[in-house]
């Protein structure tokens, strides 16, 4: 048992009680289901995840044919385009406040990050019944009657497109202070050595200091909270559904894909061969996504390099 | 060490265990011997109903049957279990027209015999698919158009007999504080429908499974929606939906869409100040419509003992007339779908009650099997583009048609 061979064995043994439930796990939770539902994708299944009647490529063609579908991706590019360039300058500006504050630093620290520990049906709760609700006694109205306008309501109007502003203060609030903590760690990781050889070379503090030193010391982290970002605008379901949706179904605006399949192959409908078509379709798309931004951050080549 | 891990391990399964067997299964103290059935409704929001069901369902005596009362997307969930094993051996369900041609549910028109004639045809249509009935209809739903009477005579409006004038009041009846008309956060698409287009003359799907809204009148019909919202005198974004009376009773909208289970909160809180109509007719064809729908008692064809099933909701939804009674009318407010029931019903003889009844004999349209999820979010989505962003309806409704079309021979191909 003490000999070279015995405790090899036993490591083995070792390594696959701990990482072969996992193994298991994402086998069975995770590339059972994919593939499974690929295959769906090229039947017509409707109410049966076995089905037998095999219809090719109908389905793609289906999906890609849907106005729903492709409103569905435009939908997301729109949320994307608000919601990532929002999120990155207002977490860096939470950050750089922060970070600069002499005295209560942990406090603000955990007042920007509680909202994290939110639920996004909770908030999407609040939001639409007591700050952005259409009656005159909603938050937002109220503020608004102040200066004598007339109630707006907000998610119900789509000229102008007011749910934009709901959805995306929502998610705001909701993920600001947790990109800000990767920005706090990011900034506490620059050398203080460089701003001080900043102020000697006559670098105005502010603007100069800013876009010379902290924004490219920040590099990492930036790619890395730009990624996310856009992977979650992806995911988003939750704030999209309990906002918007009702016991009649969602209406045809600000449908993001998530929202889309949902209704197609998990509502009442079950058309699982249409939704597993509209997965796959997704799944590239966010694939080229990434890899398309992977490539221009030059993601790889730095590492190797490194 | 060792020993602690391993308990450690022993205690963690154990644990699962215990979740695997916690299951609240809301077995009625074992009414019955025999087969044991699993019974699932959807989440009434009537106080005692719950109970109601659970007290018939320990009544029965041929069989253990245990009910399973499901909060939350109750079609979404059924739909999901009918797919596994776990599934319900009798539901409450449309079922719907791909349930039917799936072959998830049983064929119940045995136990209609001779009791066939007594139910509401309007509410058994939709549960009859080939000339056979998938369903047992429980009790009838409806939807009216509340108006508070003291609003309307205050503005001097006489309540809206077209759609046209209902258009009209609306617009008399919104000042700074109230709004004239509610039909939902959604401006109306949801609540509404096919309503609009039974009012002009027309049907969603015609007998022979065709488009029944092919007609120039559909566009006219529609775009007169769109006045509504466009002047500005519907409420929305109110804290709760068309389906609760509350907006209408806190006096936000001095008229609203809502069902009837409504009524009797509304007449408790306002008395003799309202009253009832059908959605106006419009046009020279058009007549007044309202909505009527309901639940169906199904057998699912995965369950272990279906003849039993069969037998149980025979029982329940056909022989139990005091039962039907009881679950219509003492808790919330139903029609009950036998007609020799509704017609005995004291609480459906007077007032706004009377005349909802009324209104479904006369005016009532059910939505068809035919109308899939599928369908009706295609005519939904065009209904909403043509309300709030005052799309062009007769281009919403061409592209609507030609969809809809294909979708219908889609369905009937499949039978």
């Amino acid at each position: 048992m003490t000999g070279a061979a015995g405790t090899v064995r036993r490591r083995t043994v070792w390594f696959w009680v701990f990482v072969g439930p996992f193994a298991l796990g994402l086998a069975l939770f995770t590339y059972v289901p994919l593939l499974w539902s690929l295959a769906l994708s090229f039947f017509d299944a409707r109410n049966t995840v076995t089905p037998t009647d095999f219809v090719g490529l109908d389905n793609y063609v289906h999906v890609l044919g849907d106005d729903a579908f492709t409103d569905s991706l435009w939908t997301f590019l729109v949320f994307t385009a608000f919601i990532v360039p929002a999120t990155y300058v207002l977490s860096l500006a939470l950050a750089l406040m922060v970070n600069r504050v002499r005295w209560a630093r942990a406090f603000f620290r955990s007042v920007f990050f509680l909202p994290v520990a939110c639920s996004y049906v909770v908030a999407a709760l609040i939001w639409k019944m007591s700050l952005f609700n259409g009656v005159r006694f909603g938050l937002a109205n109220t503020v608004l009657g102040w200066f004598g306008a007339d109630p707006v309501a907000w998610l119900s109007t789509t000229d102008p497109p007011w749910y934009w502003l709901v959805i995306v203060t929502l998610r705001l609030w909701l993920q600001a202070g947790f990109y800000m903590i990767l920005f706090l760690a990011g900034l506490q990781r620059i050398d203080p050595v460089l701003y001080e050889a900043a102020a000697v070379d006559g670098a105005r503090p502010g603007r100069q200091v800013l876009r010379h030193i902290t924004l490219p010391q920040l590099r990492a982290t930036s790619v890395a909270v730009v990624l996310l970002l856009v992977v979650n605008a992806f995911q988003a379901f939750d704030e999209f559904y309990n906002l918007l949706s009702d016991a009649r179904g969602y209406p045809p605006y600000a449908r993001p894909p998530l929202v889309y399949l949902y209704y197609t192959a998990l509502g009442q409908g079950q058309n699982l061969g249409v939704g597993s078509a509209g997965a796959v379709v997704l799944a590239l798309v966010v694939a080229v996504v990434t890899v398309g931004q992977a490539r221009w951050f030059r993601l790889g080549a730095k590492e190797a390099r490194a | 060490m060792t020993m602690k891990r391993r308990a450690l391990l022993a205690a963690g399964a154990g644990a699962g265990l215990l979740t695997a067997c916690g299951s609240d299964t809301g077995r009625g103290g074992g009414g019955g011997a025999g087969p044991a059935l699993s019974h699932w409704y959807h989440q009434y929001g009537e106080a005692g109903a719950e109970q109601a069901v659970k007290r018939y369902a320990a009544a029965y005596r041929e069989a253990d049957v245990s009910v399973q009362w499901r909060p939350g997307n109750y079609d979404q969930q059924t739909a999901a279990a009918l797919l596994t094993d776990a599934g319900p051996d009798v539901f409450e369900g449309g079922p719907t027209l791909d349930q039917i041609q799936g072959g998830q549910v049983v064929d119940l028109t045995g136990l209609l015999d001779g009791v066939k004639d007594d139910f509401d045809p309007a509410v058994l249509a939709p549960k009859t698919y080939d000339g056979r009935i998938w369903g047992v209809p429980q009790a009838v739903d409806t939807q009216l158009l509340y108006y508070r009477k003291s609003l309307l005579e205050d503005a001097g409006v006489q309540p809206p007999a077209t759609l046209d004038e209902l258009v009209d009041a609306a617009r008399e009846l919104t000042d700074g504080k109230v709004k004239g008309l509610f039909l939902g956060n959604d401006g109306g698409a949801g609540a509404l429908g096919g309503t609009p287009l039974y009012a002009a003359g027309l049907e969603l799907v015609t007998d022979g499974g065709e488009v029944g809204f092919d007609d120039p009148a559909a566009a006219r019909t529609l775009g007169r929606l769109r006045r509504l919202y466009a002047d500005g005198s519907l409420l929305l974004g109110a804290p709760t939906d068309w389906s609760d009376p509350s907006a209408f009773l806190q006096g936000l909208t001095a008229m609203q869409w809502s069902g009837l289970w409504a009524l009797p909160r509304v007449q408790k809180e306002l008395g003799d100040d309202f009253g009832v109509l059908p959605f106006p007719r419009d046009g020279a064809s058009g007549r007044p419509a309202v909505p009527v729908g309901a639940y169906g008692a199904a057998v699912s064809a995965r369950g272990a003992h279906k003849e039993a099933a069969k037998a149980y909701v025979k029982w329940l939804w056909v022989e139990r007339t005091d039962y039907q009674q009881d679950f219509a009318l003492s808790y919330g407010f139903h029609i009950p779908a036998r007609r020799s029931l509704a017609e005995k019903a004291d609480e459906l003889r007077t007032g706004a009650a009377a005349d909802a009844v009324r209104f479904t004999a006369d005016h009532g349209h059910a939505q068809p099997l035919l109308w899939t999820p599928t369908v009706q979010t295609l005519y939904q989505d065009a209904l909403s583009r043509i309300i709030k962003d005052g799309a062009h309806p007769e281009r919403e409704l061409r592209t609507v048609v030609r969809k809809v079309s294909s979708e219908l021979d889609r369905a009937k191909r499949t039978s």
